[in-house]
């Protein structure tokens, strides 16, 4: 049996697509709520992610670095279709990654300029990745109608970075601003909720291929266990949420893995959604595949590096555990 | 609409290689622009166990140009001239990568100037070592942000802007970035956060083992973006299988001939360039405060460091040079200016090369000299452009940006030789030298930027030497959405470039004991 290569690669880029949601999800939803805290809070916020926001974007670039490598025809029709959500979303990563370095070492009105653009690159990158989600969903297809599909993905997106971000503060504060994240929490799965209700309503109306996939019986009753499991994950972290705010005997990381299996659940559901295409109704995984020689070197490249990239990230992690005080940039 | 799939031109592959694009080409190819596209269904494959890669990417020839569907006619839009859009293409490509190309030239070797201001708290125990280290990993982490994020943009535009790029080569390319993500990029980032933020919560050799890997990190993302880029000058390694270029043999692949040459050659820039922002911005602290020790010892280090590299620079530059004109010899016709294949060719000092008569104005030039520099012999013969016409790079940019980059590079090695002279045994440089140093502080983003324009421009009208041209890997981005977007990073590039260097001259004029008391102190010791 030979191993299907384009396959195993969708998988490696669905994991890497998937980890630099969740991270760079939380460390973008932490930028979008800074206007939500005073002063000394913001610093306690940049300080929570400041040692992890540089490795959670390198998974965006792992992500695109294996569409380039294993789907090489895809990287180029996806990356033009979504020519300007791109730029756009690289600009906010660009202002607010530098903004990590320019708030603390700027001063008076160059500091709260600094703050803003911290929150708007922020805001920009997520809404452009909504966008550029939205229009991979309906096959890059132009017209009102679908922008404002696209729109509707993007604000659903933002408020599950918001989720994020605040299960984050949830779990690395303590005191005054972990229970504002906790408020925080409840709106951001309100938004989500609603998000997510709007999307799946949208998403057989939009797409043809999509709706067939849903509606297929009796496959669809199975199916069902996904939005099922989502809402029970949605409640589980509404009440966590709750039980932190009053502050029963709870981990603190509890509102925060919960987010996390929202996450995963609704990237199964998008997964099943469009396998095997790459461009919706239009390019499988096979045909954009690269030639079987680069894809093998890759493939035991990755084999050998991933188990040391995990291991140091958890490394990372673990050695910045612990709530956030506001001082990590006063080193 | 915001953003369409705007298709206007895609211009055919010109087959360089009939074996590449035997059969139905993996290259897109227009013959009917004008056709709408049908959708078109494909039926999934389902869970097959075999690969079959190759059978299906040739279906991927749709009967239009590209497989994204064209939602604008020309008869509406008419199509922007091809020129135009590659124009474009590169002219945004270029900014980006130059932009880019500013931050890791400094971290590369930075890091390592770390690693050895680390050791000497270590081996030392001395607080101002702890001082100087902790203020040098503040800079190298605002100028390794700057790298990152200018970064990602990099990951990206190989695909908006050049997508042929990938389409034709990406089998040799793809997996070389892929292990410069993989090896490089998670090492630097991860370990970034234990040295700038871990050093009360990591022993003490775990911080510095961190330190190092993130150096380890910086180099390796250097040998495999330049194993990639000599690749692109000089290929060797590759093979075509079923019309596909693959990789036969990586080792040839990376190890091609120039890449020894210019990975050496970027490595002592990128010392150079960090040795230069070191003493400049520590002379620009001296000339706040005279008196701060710790601004002296960096001077020294980096003017040490310095003077060591620039003559090595020059050397191993002669090596890559008399490589290129083995492998690319159409380069260094244009970076001397050689138009006629000649024996006992002169060397031209000055000129204004005139690409129009194919010939020089104003020509300075010393008799046999270019035959004497590179054939060693004065009466050897020097193939001339004439010989590689019309494969020939523009001749003024590359023979003015050599002569920038040489120039540079002359002006750093009478300076760090001066500058080592004049602050031995511990002395205080005159302000006239310091206020100059000062002035040389990014001197090494001219000549490595200049050197960059000398390789890449070089290459043209090559992407890959002898196997795709640039004008065959542009994007089908319409003009408006390039120019929306070139404004866009216009704006952010400057905004970001006026912060760095502000905020680094800042930081550096502070010095590394930013308590007041101190300061004050020093800046006491200073006037008295």
């Amino acid at each position: 049996m030979t191993l299907d290569l384009p396959l195993v690669f969708t998988a490696l880029m669905g994991i890497a697509i998937l980890a630099y949601v969740v991270l760079d999800g939380y460390d973008l939803g932490v930028g979008m709520l800074m206007p939500a805290a005073d002063a000394r809070e913001q610093d306690v916020m940049v300080s929570s992610i400041g040692p992890f926001w540089d490795a959670n974007e390198t998974w965006l670039v792992l992500g695109i670095g294996l569409l380039l490598v294993a789907f090489p025809v895809a990287h180029g029709v996806v990356l033009t279709a979504l020519y300007l959500p791109v730029v756009a979303m690289l600009i906010g990563l660009m202002l607010r990654g530098v903004a990590f370095e320019f708030r603390v070492k700027a001063e008076g009105w160059h500091r709260e300029l600094w703050n803003w653009l911290f929150w708007f690159g922020s805001f920009l990158a997520s809404l452009a990745q909504g966008i550029m989600l939205g229009s991979y969903i309906t096959g890059f297809e132009p017209g009102f109608g679908y922008f404002l599909f696209d729109l509707l993905v993007a604000g659903g997106l933002c408020g599950g970075y918001v989720l994020l971000g605040a299960t984050w503060l949830i779990w690395r504060t303590e005191g005054a601003l972990q229970q504002k994240a906790v408020g925080w929490t409840r709106w951001g799965l309100l938004w989500v909720a609603l998000g997510v209700g709007l999307v799946s309503l949208a998403t057989p109306l939009v797409s043809e291929t999509v709706r067939d996939k849903w509606f297929d019986f009796p496959r669809t009753l199975g199916l069902m266990v996904l939005p099922l499991a989502s809402l029970a994950s949605w409640l589980w972290v509404w009440r966590a949420s709750g039980r932190i705010r009053r502050g029963d005997a709870i981990p603190d990381w509890a509102p925060f893995a919960g987010t996390i299996v929202i996450y995963a659940l609704a990237f199964l559901g998008l997964a099943y959604s469009l396998f095997p295409y790459l461009v919706i109704d239009r390019i499988t995984i096979w045909q954009a595949a690269a030639h079987p020689s680069s894809l093998k070197v890759v493939l035991i490249g990755a084999l050998i590096v991933l188990p040391f990239i995990i291991g140091w990230t958890v490394y990372v992690y673990h050695v910045f555990r612990g709530k956030a005080t506001g001082t990590l940039y006063d080193h | 609409m915001l953003y369409q799939a705007v298709n206007p031109v895609f211009k055919p592959a010109r087959p360089q290689n009939p074996a590449l694009f035997g059969g139905e080409g993996r290259i897109f190819r227009p013959e009917h622009p004008e056709r709408r596209l049908a959708p078109r269904r494909l039926e999934p494959r389902g869970l097959s166990i075999d690969c079959p890669v190759l059978k299906l990417t040739k279906s991927i020839t749709w009967n239009g140009s590209s497989p994204i569907r064209q939602i604008r006619t020309p008869e509406t839009k008419p199509p922007m001239d091809a020129s135009d859009a590659v124009f474009l293409a590169r002219a945004q490509f270029g900014l980006n990568i130059s932009f880019h190309i500013l931050f890791p030239t400094i971290t590369i070797a930075l890091a390592w100037i770390l690693v050895y201001f680390r050791a000497q708290y270590a081996r030392t125990g001395d607080a101002g070592w702890l001082e100087t280290y902790r203020l040098w990993t503040k800079i190298f982490a605002l100028t390794f942000a700057m790298g990152v994020v200018s970064g990602i943009v990099m990951s990206f535009q190989f695909g908006t802007n050049w997508p042929g790029f990938m389409n034709t080569v990406g089998n040799v390319a793809g997996p070389l970035l892929a292990f410069e993500v993989l090896t490089a990029f998670f090492l630097e980032a991860t370990f970034l956060g234990v040295m700038l933020f871990g050093m009360n919560r990591v022993p003490g050799w775990m911080h510095m083992l961190s330190t190092v890997l993130v150096a380890v990190g910086t180099s390796l993302s250097a040998f495999w973006i330049l194993a990639l880029n000599s690749w692109m000058q000089t290929p060797t390694g590759h093979a075509y299988v079923d019309g596909a270029l693959i990789a036969g043999d990586w080792w040839q692949v990376m190890f091609n001939p120039s890449f020894p040459y210019r990975l050496t050659h970027m490595l002592l820039a990128s010392g150079l360039t960090a040795a230069f922002v070191v003493a400049g911005l520590s002379a620009w602290r001296l000339l706040q405060a005279a008196g701060d020790r710790a601004a002296r010892r960096t001077l020294r280090t980096g003017l040490v460091i310095a003077a060591v590299l620039a003559p090595l620079q020059a050397w191993v530059g002669d090596l890559h040079g008399l490589n290129t004109l083995e492998h690319q010899p159409a380069k260094i016709a244009a970076m001397e200016a050689i138009w006629k294949t000649d024996k006992g060719v002169p060397l031209v000092l000055f000129a204004i090369p005139n690409e129009a008569q194919r010939r020089n104005d104003f020509a300075i030039e010393i008799p046999k000299g270019a035959s004497l520099i590179l054939k060693h012999s004065a009466d050897a013969e020097l193939k001339g452009l004439d010989h590689f016409e019309p494969d020939i790079p523009p001749v003024a940019p590359l023979f003015f940006s050599f002569r920038l980059m040489v120039g540079m590079g002359m002006l750093m090695i009478a300076l760090s030789w001066f500058g080592v002279w004049k602050t031995r045994g511990g002395m205080l440089p005159a302000r006239w030298l310091l206020w100059t140093l000062a002035g040389f502080t990014f001197s090494g983003w001219i000549a490595t930027l200049a050197g960059w324009m000398v390789t890449e421009i070089g290459r043209q009208p090559w992407l890959v030497t002898g196997i795709l041209r640039t004008a065959d890997a542009a994007a089908p981005i319409s003009g408006a959405q390039l120019g929306a977007s070139l404004t866009g990073y216009v704006i952010t590039y400057s905004m970001m470039l006026i912060a760095y260097m502000v905020v680094l001259t800042h930081m550096a004029g502070k010095g590394s004991a930013p308590e007041p008391g101190r300061h004050a102190a020093l800046r006491q010791g200073a006037a008295a």
